[in-house]
């Protein structure tokens, strides 16, 4: 149990998947303009996020063991249709959302915290109920992150900052030190 | 995400050396080198950008691998393109994309083991670079399979080279060496900081600064000439 815990920890903080693995940072840089946006991008995130930690479990269980060298493909196949799904079910009970997030809910296909996830389960071996555990700290991760970061470039906004720092370059630095505080945690360890 | 491509029009004659070439395939190569560099400039691939740059070789090592992928699902999809359904396009081209990455991940993993280990699951991840991705729809799959191949030489070295800066520097200031070779003697102390996370972020912020602060001398000095 205590491993479920720490597996849940070691992804929300000591290797944020943004901020310390630099997964999804597509995201990360694109749609924190707004926090109202960033975290329901997030938890969209979360949710296909826990969609492909069951996908890949399957296939690592009962389809991969023979053909490891087809991984990758048959990875992307699940995330490209777990999308697929979200895509249709938000479409149908939450047209409003479905509305607000436009653009962004199909490109989490190419999102690769949700490809990282698939990946970095196999390579640790996780069983199901890991798998799960390790998806919604992953999810919940990257909401942080985004959220942080937006509410971070909100205050930029009505900031006077100088003319060649209006653009990525100065967002990257606020990423830098954001990154710097998540290595704080570091100093508890990590999960392999 | 969009805010440097405006500023295109005005720095455009500055960044291409010499005189602007004729052909279309060389124009196709040096666009993505230098006006539209998937790095610098797109903020496409951020990904592989900010976590393999730690060392040199990686640098080069993925730079090569994206390269490798973008010519050939480049071709792959200008050449099939016209024959796909609109509504599986998108999964038609990362199927083209995921069949590449994998040639390339058992190309790597054959020649240079060393590499490949320390890439680990970014080189699989090359996948959901956006960069392949937005060539493929935006690009490839409207033109013939000749300037296809010349977008992607671009991209790739364009992105090769991006990620060769970066991790040349974070290679030197992190560790004191290039390519394995000890450069700076043994009396210099590492900036561990530059080789670890916030060191990338910080590395390509400090470079992007650089890059609006050249542009935005440039417009001032064209300012104050007219």
């Amino acid at each position: 149990m205590s491993n479920l815990a720490w597996i849940f920890v070691s992804t929300l903080l000591v290797n944020n998947f943004t901020l310390v693995m630099f997964l999804g940072l597509c995201s990360f840089f694109g749609v924190t303009a707004k926090i109202e946006t960033a975290w329901r991008l997030g938890l969209a995130n979360t949710f296909v996020l826990l969609l492909t930690a069951v996908g890949a479990w399957v296939l690592n269980t009962y389809v991969l063991m023979q053909t490891p060298f087809l991984r990758t493909i048959a990875f992307i196949v699940v995330v490209a249709s777990g999308v697929q799904i979200v895509e249709m079910a938000v479409k149908k009970h939450f047209p409003v959302l479905f509305r607000q997030l436009g653009i962004y809910l199909p490109l989490i296909t190419t999102n690769c915290a949700i490809l990282g996830l698939a990946l970095f389960q196999t390579s640790r071996r996780y069983n199901l109920i890991e798998s799960l555990v390790f998806a919604i700290g992953a999810g919940l991760g990257l909401t942080l992150a985004l959220s942080l970061m937006a509410s971070i470039r909100e205050r930029i906004e009505v900031a006077d900052v100088p003319v060649i720092a209006r653009r990525m370059g100065l967002v990257l630095v606020v990423a830098s030190c954001l990154s710097m505080a998540f290595m704080g945690f570091a100093g508890m360890g990590s999960a392999q | 995400m969009t805010a440097i491509t405006t500023d295109q029009s005005t720095s455009t004659p500055e960044f291409v050396p010499g005189t602007p070439p004729p052909a279309t395939v060389v124009a196709d190569i040096w666009r993505g080198i230098l006006r539209e560099n998937p790095v610098m400039v797109q903020f496409l691939g951020m990904c592989p950008t900010m976590a393999v740059t730690n060392t040199l070789a990686n640098g080069i090592a993925m730079g090569m691998a994206t390269l490798f992928v973008l010519v050939g699902s480049g071709l792959i999809v200008s050449l099939v393109a016209k024959y796909i359904a609109h509504e599986v396009r998108i999964t038609t081209y990362i199927l083209v994309i995921a069949t590449f990455v994998t040639l390339a991940d058992m190309i790597l993993a054959a020649t240079f083991p060393d590499i490949s280990k320390a890439l680990g699951p970014f080189m699989p991840l090359i996948v959901a670079n956006c960069l392949l991705l937005g060539r493929a729809e935006a690009f490839a799959a409207k033109v013939g399979p000749v300037r296809a191949v010349a977008d992607g030489v671009g991209m790739g070295l364009g992105f090769t080279f991006s990620l060769s800066l970066l991790s040349a520097i974070r290679e030197l200031l992190g560790n004191g060496s290039l390519l394995g070779y000890d450069l700076l003697g043994p009396r210099f102390e590492p900036w561990v900081f530059m080789v670890m996370p916030p060191g990338g972020f910080l590395t390509l912020g400090i470079a992007l600064l650089g890059l609006a602060g050249i542009i935005e001398f440039r417009r001032r000095r064209a300012e104050r000439a007219a």
